[in-house]
Parts: structure tokens; sequence; C-alpha cells
């Protein structure tokens, strides 16, 4: 039903779009965090700088990680020579892309449930003996699981689509960098290819569509029917 | 048992000013609203620190600006009763009560938690969620998990405030049949003279 090839690449855009989530999560999550419960100079410049990657367009985005991180750009030069990392043209740097593009989309979900958060409770919790930290992990992270889920969510089917700063960045090499809206845009090049696209459109749908599915239900989970986030 | 609180703060445009020592057990808070009760209460659970003076509960010193002394609000061990009585919404009736009691520790255990439960009455309610508990109810958990906590001393902020006269009565009477097992220190802020009149030892008028 599913030939090799098809799976090849589904298995691809998952890998990519889990790690990007996966690698993105605690640092949205701090960034969330920061921005709901802090206030310092440069609050707004930095709650720019999240959200740039949702106003610029993708391509822009692929080409300032490709100068930054190049092989010759100040920061992939240093990973090259260091840690002997290249990303461009390899499937962590499609990852990266995805990651970049699926951050202020999880940063906002995470942050409405940080607002969301009444602070009396956390100054409650501290008069019962709680330390900050403490407090922090028994009231406000388990409060925001419900956010925490649902950026997780968004971050990963943007992920999935993610198209024009993966092929800025990653290029859109066969089995390494091709994810299934990268395979579909290469099957829209070629002549006769529209039913291999049919195929992978309905498959990026079916997989999106799954992914809210679960997500609703381990929010529903979650809550145990309490409804307070999101 | 004694209290001497000496504090100024500034909120604003309001001004707490408070001069006050004491060598009772139990301290009524009196004033009309925006007095700063709810400000007086924070300062000496720690959520405050003021802009100056010097706070002292029992033999502790918690707050001494001169000294530099500012016991963190964790340590002060207040069983602070919040007016809108702030149980966690994602742990059942049970598992509010156990938040304090492990984290207080079994240090100087005077707190016999059965008679708690058992004068509050809120036996029948551990599985619930908060949720689901009423107006009465939910003050009742909220004194029972401040006195789980094993506190030092105990603030209560208009624990009867927006309950009907029968359920305040009802609580009063609670408060006031656990009060001298306690044996600890107590502020109770109110707006009614008699429930200050009929729980404290003296008050404390803020203008």
């Amino acid at each position: 039903m599913i030939s090799a090839l098809e799976w090849s690449i589904i298995l691809l855009s998952l890998k990519v779009s889990l790690v990007a989530v996966a690698v993105t999560l605690p640092a949205a999550y701090a960034l969330a965090w920061v921005l709901a419960r802090r206030r310092f100079s440069g609050h707004s410049l930095l709650d720019a700088l999240v959200h740039l990657p949702l106003v610029v367009p993708p391509v822009v985005t692929g080409w300032l990680l490709l100068i930054l991180l190049g092989r010759t750009g100040p920061v992939g030069a240093l990973l090259d020579r260091w840690f002997g990392i290249t990303l461009v043209f390899h499937w962590t740097g499609a990852a990266l892309a995805a990651a970049v593009m699926a951050l202020p989309l999880m940063v906002r979900a995470m942050r409405l449930s940080i607002d969301a958060v009444d602070r009396r409770l956390v100054a409650a919790a501290q008069t019962l003996g709680a330390s900050r930290w403490h407090a922090f992990r028994t009231i406000t992270l388990p409060l925001t699981l419900p956010g925490i889920l649902a950026g997780a969510v968004l971050g990963f089917t943007r992920s999935l689509g993610e198209f024009g700063a993966t092929i800025t960045f990653a290029a859109n090499i066969p089995g390494e960098t091709r994810t299934l809206p990268l395979a579909i845009y290469t099957g829209l090049q070629v002549p006769g290819g529209e039913a291999a696209v049919t195929r992978l459109a309905i498959i990026s749908i079916l997989l999106s569509l799954a992914a809210l599915m679960v997500s609703e239900w381990l929010i529903r989970r979650n809550t145990n029917g309490r409804a307070h986030v999101v | 048992m004694s209290f001497e609180i000496n504090l100024r703060h500034r909120v604003g445009d309001c001004a707490l000013s408070v001069d006050f020592s004491s060598e009772a057990a139990s301290i009524g808070v009196a004033g009309p609203s925006g007095a700063g009760k709810t400000t007086l209460l924070n300062c000496l659970a720690g959520l405050i620190a003021p802009d100056q003076g010097r706070i002292v509960i029992g033999s502790r010193t918690l707050f001494d600006r001169d000294q530099g002394i500012a016991v963190p609000v964790e340590q002060r061990r207040a069983g602070y009763v919040f007016q809108d009585a702030r149980l966690f919404p994602h742990l059942k009736v049970s598992a509010n009560l156990a938040y304090g009691e492990r984290l207080g520790g079994a240090t100087g255990d005077q707190i016999d938690r059965d008679q708690i439960i058992d004068v509050l009455g809120i036996a029948a309610l551990m599985d619930r969620w908060p949720a689901n508990l009423s107006g009465g109810e939910t003050r009742r958990v909220a004194i029972a998990r401040a006195l789980f906590a094993n506190p030092k001393f105990l603030l209560l902020d208009e624990p009867l405030a927006s309950l009907d006269h029968a359920r305040a009565e009802e609580i009063l009477s609670m408060i006031e049949q656990l009060g001298p097992s306690l044996a600890i220190p107590m502020i109770y802020v109110s707006h009614q003279p008699q429930e200050i009149a009929r729980l404290t030892d003296t008050v404390l008028n803020l203008a």
C-alpha cells in the first residue's frame, strides 16, 4: 500500500520533526517562562526575536541559518572544527530549520498557559514550605502541562510542514533532507508525478490529523476533565 | 508567646505603618478595607519585604531591615489561610493537605491531624477536587492545609468572608475549638469586631 520509498520519506519526516520538537521543548518553555514571569530591559526585544521566524519569509530564515551555521559561517566553522558537526545538507540541519520555525508557536502556547497560572498559588505553596524550585515543579509545571502538550503538537505539525527554511538551509537531498513537503515539491517538478504527489499529500494530512487527535487525547487525560488551561 | 511588629511599607499611594508589640497569644487585626490588613499579613508571611522595620513572632526574628535579617517565605512556616483559599486545583483535597505536611517535617510535631480532620469535618472530602467543593468546604480544607504544614504561627485572612451566617458560625466555633490545642501564635484579620472579640486576646487597629 505504502511503498518503501514513501516509508523512508515518512520516517525521515517523523525523525526530523520529533528531534526538532524534543530539542526545542526545554528552550521554548524557558523562554515562555521568562517572557511571562520576568520584566527586564530587553523584554520586548527578546519577545520580537522569538517571534521573528513567524513573520519573516521562511526562505530568509533559512538564508540566515546558512550564513550563521554554514561550513564557513561564524558558528558553523566552530562547530565543524571543535565537534566535527556539519549541519548543512544533513538531516540534523533540516531538524534545526524546523526547530527554529516551530519555536515561536511553541513559546506562544506555553506562555499562554504560564500566564494562566495564578501566581498566588505559587505564593501559597511557598508559605507551606516550598522553595521556588519546588513550587515550580509541583505547581507551575503540572498546571502548564496542557500548554506544554499543545505547544509540542503545534511545533511538531509545524515541523512536519516545514519547507522554505529547510530547502534553503539543508537543501533537498533524497534520503537525507527530503522530508514530505520537499518530496511533494519534487514530485510536482517531475512530469507524471501527480499520483505520487497525491499519495504524499494524503499522508501529510493524515499525519497532521493524527498528531492533533493524540494531543487532544493527552490533554484530556492529563487534566482529568478539568479544563483550566488554553 | 509574643509579637513585635514594627514596620513601614508603601505600595503606590497606600502607606502601611504599624508599631505594635504584645505578649498575647492571639491578635485580631481590624480596620476598613484598604487599610493594609492583607499587606500586613503578607509582610509577616514573608511574601512582601517591608520598606523598613522589624518583625519578631514568638522568639524568632523573621525580619530586621537594619540587621539585614529576612527569613525566606518557605522557612518562616506561617500557616497562612488566604482570603481566597488558594487550594491547588490540580491536587485532590488529600494531596492539598499533604503538600505542606511533607515539607513541614515532623520536628516538634504538636499538631494532631486526626483531631483537625475531625473538628473541621473534612474526612469525607479527601477524594474530591477543589473545584467540586462548596465555599464553606473550601475554607475548611484551606484551614486544615495550613495547620497540616506544622506552622510556627497562624495567619487567618478573613476566613469567614463571603460565607453565609450559619457557615461562618460553624467555622468560627471550629477555630475556637482548635485554637487552645494548637498553642501557636495566631493573627486573625477581620472587619467583624465580634469575631475578633471571640477569637483573640488583643486587637491591632489599622487606620
